[in-house]
């Protein structure tokens, strides 16, 4: 039996008053009510507190008892994470739906992990050795795709004692004995807890360096991000933001995703649950189901679980990390988890900040972030997490305080832009409002598959764009008709660049992916377009001529004709265009 | 009343009325959210549901209004249970208030099982994915912004506009090609003008569909807070329809700028602290407990799909009900007062409507091959016409490049020809992909980026 700590004073939705209250602390995990609803302290008030609960609350009524868990809201780390769908407090949803109907009910307590399920265990140290937290004792293939290896708890340090041999166990089955120096002897199982308010901790940072590629070409070309790095995604509705998270989450070159779908539709993790299992990584061969944990706490689930997703997204992360891997993490989307935090303030009745947020709003969204970064972990690898939040600003408007505090936390903004999700121009990132800080760290990375021209083509595109949309307001009043040949074919070609290469279909076959050697020979078709089309227009030529070259429409063509593994037939089309040009340009000799 | 022993617990005498809640003091024991009868010194029973809960006071909500209530006099009798709605097949054809009680003449429906009017979020592993298109033979719906069976796809309307007509066409029309099912439409009126549920009831009645109705009808002079348990209880009635009675359950909501008013009134009353234009912060949390009310269920052949209307106040789309809106819902369907000034019947906004399940809805198989290309490449030429046409208020139309003519013209066909219609005319798809290529094929080929050439080969210009 749980043991009594107060009673219920006060409901108001899913904030609980508890009065009576002796022995708790704060952020203690606590169970209310008849249907032992689960909550979390998350104020003290001499004998008064105040609980959030991460379920419905309909019918608790005052008096009721409140019961404590002994510990603080914490994530069961093992096997068994990769594939499988949780709520926004880790309860896994597909054995929800297989114990009751197709609804969530409330007062639900089940195990994270498969209690039952046996795993392949293959020890990697031996009796006798010195070890400290976070080292690997064994490995287990969790997937296909996946070693897991299971750790020391980060707080353990000692001699082994004794260490299993390889064989089949279950993750309440101890693999490991590890004695103190104290002489207290500590047992591994292959399942651990950790409190998700809490960072696991790592040996050290180490700079970043290595880009997170993506396949989408507006991102790795333009606005790259980094392995361990941050981007905010802000976008009105239907700008796409879901859409850019999915496309990263089934083509990113992260070892381990974490997709966190905080208050955002029911249909949308159906659509991941049903389309995420038949796709095929292109790297490794395997379902991208298997590097995947999905932490699915939809709008209309209970508010308080919603604040609590991230957190718990965040912390599977870093125990993937801790085992030497890259993750990425997709929160999405973040303003609805401050949206929670807004709510249950309010419902606390704390004094608010900016439109209703509560003052500390700041400070959670950059302890959010700061969890990302490369690290060397305990274990003396090398593992990363990258957080890729998007944010729904009301009305668009990105001045409004999540946008605006988010924007101090991370270094790369992808900025989705109303006019171009109109004209259905996806992904809508904006080239004129949208930067990346790290083009510069993970340069190398570019400049040696390119052959050192990645920083300059890249700069030449981005002038381009830039000098088009200063050319754009002239056009706005005369047309486009008034500006010389020079100009137009930077319209032109920036043109090009939006249609043939910024603009990427997530549904065609080809398109959704594009390999970085693919980009880089796209773009410098793109600008040899642009600087032999000037040279030729310096000569006399004119625009029109150029414009109706064949190569052109091959060009427009080559990101959904031309297949990831034939971009030798980008160097053929690179070829005829030389040709049309110099035929062009004879004629002016 | 007299001489009737009390069910459940009553106290006499409250502490406070203000606006449409009763505040009650010395209680114990009443839960969050459960109901309450509130009953005035006349003897006559207005129903309340509990807002705030505490050691001896709670807050009530009375759904009738409180006029006529006084502090000595009324009594209170806590029920001990959430708002119900009692269910069986004999709802359908029947018409009741936003909180479930039969307002026509007819005899009270049987009732199989009484089910929560607030409803439990769906399982997401639980749901199917919906992908079934629906012909509505509006060809700016079919052809651009598909609805599929289990999708919420709301109409962002200005007052004035056509919304009605287009909602009444849409149930007239909508079928699935090649398939016979039983289908049912629950409509919930909320604060709309008596002829408005009228002109609704006659086109249901005028269609032969009015026994597979259920109305729930909270009209314009009927209590604002029952308002907030209308959309409530008819979804009750649709989940039972489609996931118990396997149904496909068309169902309209209208209008949900007056329900989110309402919650506004009692936000304001409590004294919360306020969002942005004195809507709650819940609101989003609020609306979505509505709209994720639909979809379909693994296993289950029936399906809810959700048309709920709203009128944009001023017209403007960023004010927070069609905001927030638009961040849960699949899409939107944007009215346009230019195009209705025009006589451009339905006026439906080319480029900023979107329905974000057409992709999986469409295509070789479900509607023809080239569709998701056309589609794209009318969104694209048309949003181009959008900036050749400011161009031309500033330079003239003479000095327009001779492209950028042939784009004006294409613009003036693709809103007379494809989006126009009758209020009466059942494309099929067929007729609207062949309609749309008609228009597209206004512009040179060069022009069209986003087909491909096997596509441009096949119907440009047939």
């Amino acid at each position: 039996m749980l043991e009594v700590i107060g009673k219920v004073a006060k409901v108001i939705g899913p904030v609980v008053h508890a009065r009576g209250v002796s022995r708790a602390k704060m952020l203690d995990l606590v169970e209310v009510g008849d249907y032992h609803l689960v909550g979390e302290i998350v104020k003290l008030d001499g004998e008064r507190a105040a609980i959030q609960v991460y379920e419905d609350t309909t019918g608790l009524a005052p008096g009721a008892n409140i019961y404590s868990a002994g510990m603080p809201l914490s994530v069961e780390l093992g096997p068994g994470l990769l594939g499988t769908i949780y709520d926004g407090i880790q309860r896994p949803l597909e054995v929800i739906r297989d114990q009751s109907d197709q609804y969530i009910q409330k007062g639900i307590h089940i195990s994270v992990l498969d209690r039952e399920r046996s795993w392949e265990f293959t020890p990697v140290i031996e009796a006798g050795a010195g070890v400290s937290g976070g080292e690997v004792v064994g490995t287990i293939q969790e997937t296909g795709l996946i070693e897991h290896r299971a750790l020391i708890p980060p707080d353990m340090r000692g001699r082994i004692t004794w260490v299993a041999d390889a064989g089949s166990f279950r993750i309440d089955d101890v693999v490991c004995r590890v004695e103190a120096p104290s002489g207290e002897v500590g047992e591994v199982k292959l399942h651990q807890r950790w409190p998700v308010r809490r960072p696991r901790p790592v040996r050290g940072r180490l700079p970043l360096s290595i880009p997170l590629i993506t396949g989408q070409r507006v991102v790795d070309t333009l606005f790259p991000v980094a392995k361990g790095g941050t981007v905010v995604v802000p976008g009105g509705f239907g700008t796409g933001k879901t859409m850019i998270q999915h496309a990263l989450s089934k083509w990113s070159d992260a070892d381990i995703i974490v997709y966190i779908g905080c208050g955002e539709r029911g249909n949308e993790m159906t659509d991941v649950l049903i389309s995420f299992p038949e796709l095929i990584d292109p790297r490794t061969g395997r379902p991208i189901m298997e590097r995947t944990v999905l932490i699915a706490n939809t709008s209309n689930m209970p508010v308080a679980a919603r604040e609590a997703s991230v957190y718990t997204g965040i912390t599977i992360a870093e125990y993937y990390r801790d085992q030497g891997y890259h993750v990425a993490v997709m929160a999405d989307s973040t303003s609805r988890w401050a949206e929670a935090l807004r709510e249950l303030s309010g419902r606390m009745e704390e004094m608010p900040a900016d439109e209703g947020f509560p003052a500390y709003l700041p400070t959670r969204l950059a302890e959010f972030y700061e969890r990302a970064g490369m690290a060397e972990t305990l274990s003396e690898r090398e593992g990363s997490i990258s957080i890729v939040g998007s944010v729904s600003p009301p009305g668009g408007d990105f001045s409004e305080p999540v946008t605006q505090h988010t924007k101090r936390f991370v270094r790369c903004l992808w900025a989705l832009d109303r006019q171009l999700a109109n004209a259905r121009h996806y992904p809508a990132v904006s080239w004129l409002d949208s930067y990346s800080e790290y083009v510069e760290e993970i340069s190398d990375w570019w400049q040696e598959r390119s052959g050192g021209e990645w920083l300059e083509l890249r700069q030449q595109i981005m002038d381009l764009l830039q000098q088009e949309g200063k050319l754009q307001q002239v056009v706005k009043l005369v047309g486009p008709d008034v500006l010389p040949d020079t100009q137009r074919i930077i319209l032109e070609t920036s043109d090009m660049f939006k249609n043939a290469f910024l603009q990427q279909n997530s549904y065609d076959r080809v398109d959704m992916y594009c390999t970085p050697e693919k980009q880089i020979k796209m773009m410098r078709v793109i600008i040899d377009f642009y600087s032999l089309g000037l040279e030729n227009i310096k000569k006399g030529a004119n625009i029109h001529q150029l414009k109706r070259m064949e190569v052109y429409s091959d060009i427009m063509r080559m990101k959904f004709s031309i297949t990831n593994e034939e971009i030798e037939k980008i160097d053929k089309i690179r070829d005829k265009l030389h040709r049309s040009m110099e035929r062009i340009g004879d004629m002016f000799d | 009343m007299e001489n009737k022993v009390p069910e459940g617990r009553e106290y006499i005498g409250i502490s406070r009325v203000a606006g449409p809640l009763i505040f009650v003091n010395g209680i114990h024991d009443v839960g969050y959210n459960e109901l309450a009868e509130v009953i005035d010194a006349q003897g006559k029973v207005r129903l309340g549901m509990i807002l705030e809960s505490s050691d001896n006071a709670a807050v009530i909500q009375v759904f009738e209004g409180t006029s006529g209530l006084s502090i000595p006099d009324t009594r209170v009798r806590f029920i001990g249970e959430p708002l119900n709605f009692g269910v069986s097949e004999e709802i359908l054809g029947r018409v009741f208030n936003g909180l479930g009680q039969p307002i026509d003449d007819g005899p009270p429906p049987r009732v199989d099982d009484l089910r929560d009017v607030n409803g439990l979020p769906i399982n997401p592993t639980a749901r199917d994915y919906p992908r079934k298109f629906i012909q509505t033979g509006v060809s700016a719906i079919d052809g651009m912004n598909t609805l599929v069976r289990g999708q919420k796809l709301p109409i962002f309307s200005g007052t004035g506009l056509p919304h009605n007509k287009i909602v009444a066409q849409i149930t007239r029309q909508s079928k699935i090609v090649g398939e016979e099912t039983s289908f049912a439409v629950v409509f919930a009126a909320m604060g709309i003008k008596h002829d408005v549920a009228r002109y609704f009831i006659r086109n249901f009645e005028e269609s032969g569909v009015l026994e597979k109705v259920v109305l729930f009808l909270n009209l314009a002079d009927d209590p604002s807070v029952e308002r907030l348990v209308t959309p409530r209880t008819a979804l009750t009635a649709a989940e039972f329809l489609a996931f118990s009675m396997r149904m496909h359950v068309l169902v309209i909501l209208t209008d949900m700028t007056n329900y989110c008013e309402s919650l506004r009134e009692i936000s304001t009353v409590r004294e919360e602290i306020p969002s942005r234009k004195g809507y709650p912060g819940y609101l989003y949390s609020d609306l979505s407990a509505i709209y994720e009310r639909a979809g379909m269920v693994k296993g289950i052949e029936g399906s809810i799909t959700q048309m709920p209307i709203l009128t944009m106040p001023n017209d403007d789309i960023s004010h927070p009900v069609p905001d927030l809106s638009g961040y849960i819902t699949e899409g939107q369907i944007v009215l346009e007062r230019e195009l209705d000034q025009r006589n451009i019947y339905p006026p439906i906004a080319g480029l900023p409507s979107l329905s974000r399940l057409m992709k999986d809805g469409i295509g070789e198989g479900m509607t023809r091959e080239d569709h998701a290309h056309i589609a794209s490449q009318l969104f694209a030429a048309y949003s181009h016409v959008k900036d050749v046409r400011a161009l031309a208020a500033v330079i003239g139309e003479e000095e327009l490049t001779p492209l950028d003519k042939l784009y004006l013209e294409f613009g003036e066909r693709f809103e007379r020809e494809f989006l126009s219609q009758d209020e009466y005319a059942d494309r099929s798809i067929v007729e609207t992909l062949d309609l749309g290529w008609k228009v597209i094929s206004t512009l040179p080929k060069e022009e069209l980026h986003r087909i491909t050439a096997e596509e441009l080969s096949k119907y440009y210009g047939q």
